[in-house]
């Protein structure tokens, strides 16, 4: 009955393994080949050891943009994740309950509609709108805001600000899809649980600290893991809007940022791939440390 | 951040009183509203500001008044959008690609997935957590090899090595979230169609995949998404001598910003992001609901 059973599974697998083992496992070992190596790109190739490792951790460079990527990944999922529940739950819950059913506010759809659009958008273009509202003089959005008297706001062009920029446009183009992904959650919360605390007497606040909080924890906790692994690029960002890309004065430099740049500028290749290679245990240890620590028993 | 201080003051657990209660509601139910729209202002802007500065010369745009209205409402800024940025030229690029890379994506992606979910054979597992492991590789680590890759294959700066790129990158998350669909599917219908004699290949075009729908539908929009936003790769492989013809969308956009820069031709800038998000306003308000599931389904799993 099964006949024919393996030219079929080996004819419906062969382009996608193919293609897939070409261009991305190739791709990442040779990622962990070429750290190893001093290759410029061109020529022949040499065996270093570690070396390139070792000039990594005297990198003053790196160390800066591990930084970067640190103050983007503790605040980034923080601040969408805080924005996003607290929408969530105005939409959903704000309106009270009327007749026994609990509605959200008027024009909770309108909102979500709106509110979900930036996510649609891409990140380079989001960038150069950006680029523009955060200008440093009065064509800029904020500073044409800005009362007359006062003088104009570098944002991206004064290093102390410039990363919080970056950060803040990460936080515009995210929270949208978390209330809408919140929003879910919420909606599969049943009716007779939030009925039974409001009968209780519990206000809103509690409402949503003992019941929406402990009830979303699984979808926060993915969340949280999906806006990490989003602050650690950022490259489209950093590459479009910032001064110097990366400036100024490395103010806004991130790893993402020095595999490009090495790769295609400074002919760093061996380089570049230690740093893909740092990124990735990065990005791992992130992952399984985030569903570890907040890992929690099912509610 | 003010709007995270819009909840009302904490209060004691008191048998509900009517009045008390209503108040309550009501003055939440303000505050409520004020921060959501604050939201709203926050989030349509950026984009409503874009729109108005697309009709205003140089100088009106550095008046510093951002929400005025231009004072006439000419389309020349779009017409040298379109034209002389070549918006034009990088919009239909990108939908040539998106289409067949997204077409691609669909139908390896489904294929690979749909064995990989239903069959047993040596080294099953194997390639599915092969392909699941892509998941947790970040796409910049390995940007060098890639271009070196493709440079030896002779797909540098060509329409078909970003295509085929495109969809290996998208194969991790569609096969994983293609496998788990395909192994929710009845194996009764399945039994059934071999029974009649219907060959494998047929089983999967004429059984599976419309049983499937739904799954198809949602990583249809996911991949289509984000291919259409992608930069990062067509950066690393459109480059070369007459790159520029062969841009997409993100990059045309990102280089128009710089050249607005040096040349001061600010309107026309604003013009061309205009029309990059016309289209995208225009299909979300037709597919809002399947877009907004789309995207969210990778998180729900």
């Amino acid at each position: 009955m099964r006949h024919g059973k393996y030219p079929f599974i080996i004819g419906f697998l062969a382009v996608p393994v193919a293609l897939y083992a070409t261009f991305v496992v190739a791709a990442y070992i040779q990622t962990f080949q070429l750290s190893m190596t001093s290759w410029s790109g061109f020529g022949a190739i040499k065996f270093v050891g570690a070396d390139n490792f070792v000039k990594l951790w005297n990198d003053e460079l790196f160390w800066k943009s591990l930084r970067h990527n640190g103050y983007l990944l503790l605040l980034l999922p923080i601040v969408t994740i805080a924005l996003a529940l607290v929408f969530a739950f105005l939409l959903n819950v704000g309106g009270g309950s009327k007749g026994g059913v609990t509605r959200g506010v008027w024009g909770s759809k309108f909102y979500r509609v709106i509110f979900f659009f930036p996510q649609l958008m891409a990140l380079a273009i989001v960038a150069v709108i950006f680029g523009r509202v955060f200008a440093s003089d009065k064509s800029g959005m904020l500073n044409g805001l800005f009362p007359d008297s006062w003088s104009p706001w570098l944002f991206l062009a004064d290093e102390r600000w410039a990363l919080t920029c970056i950060l803040v446009v990460l936080v515009w183009q995210a929270v949208g899809f978390y209330v809408v992904l919140f929003s879910a959650g919420m909606g599969s919360i049943g009716e007779e649980i939030y009925e039974a605390a409001a009968l209780d007497g519990a206000s809103r606040i509690t409402l949503f600290f003992k019941i929406t909080l402990p009830l979303l924890w699984n979808t926060i906790q993915t969340g949280w893991v999906y806006l990490g692994i989003a602050a650690f690029d950022a490259f489209a960002l950093i590459n479009i809007m910032t001064v110097d890309r990366g400036g100024p004065d490395g103010a806004t430099s991130v790893l993402a940022m020095m595999i490009y740049r090495n790769t295609f500028e400074y002919s760093q290749v061996g380089y570049a791939s230690a740093l893909g290679v740092v990124l990735f245990f990065l990005t791992l240890t992130f992952a399984a440390l985030t569903l570890r620590v907040t890992r929690r028993d099912a509610v | 951040m003010s709007n995270l201080t819009a909840t009302p003051p904490a209060k004691t657990a008191v048998a509900p009183q009517t009045a008390k209660k209503h108040r309550e509601i009501k003055a939440f139910n303000s505050l409520a509203h004020i921060a959501l729209v604050f939201w709203a202002l926050v989030t349509a802007g950026p984009l409503l500001w874009v729109l108005l500065a697309s009709f205003k010369s140089n100088t009106e745009i550095f008046l510093g008044e951002p929400f005025a209205l231009p004072s006439s409402f000419s389309l020349d800024t779009y017409f040298s959008a379109w034209d002389q940025a070549h918006i034009g030229r990088y919009f239909l690029n990108s939908v040539f690609v998106v289409l067949f890379s997204t077409a691609g994506t669909m139908l390896f992606g489904s294929m690979a997935a749909y064995v990989l979910a239903r069959y047993r054979f040596f080294g099953n597992r194997i390639l599915y957590y092969l392909f699941v492991s892509g998941l947790a590789f970040p796409t910049f680590m390995a940007l060098g090899p890639l271009y070196y890759i493709l440079r030896n294959m002779g797909l540098l700066n060509s329409y078909i090595g970003l295509i085929l790129v495109y969809i290996a990158y998208s194969l991790p998350f569609t096969v994983f979230f293609l496998a788990a669909f395909f192994k929710t599917l009845p194996h009764e219908i399945d039994e059934a169609a071999t029974v009649d004699g219907a060959s494998h290949t047929r089983k999967f075009f004429q059984i599976m995949m419309p049983m499937a729908k739904s799954g198809l539908v949602s990583i249809t929009i996911f991949n289509i998404v984000g291919q259409w936003n992608q930069y990062l790769l067509p950066l690393v492989i459109m480059q070369g001598q007459g790159a520029e013809e062969k841009w997409v969308l993100t990059q045309g956009i990102a280089n128009i910003s710089t050249q607005a820069g040096y040349h001061a031709e600010w309107s026309t800038l604003f013009a061309a992001l205009t029309l990059s998000i016309i289209p995208m306003i225009i299909v979300y308000a037709v597919f809002q609901r399947q877009i907004q599931a789309g995207l969210t389904a990778g998180a729900v799993k």
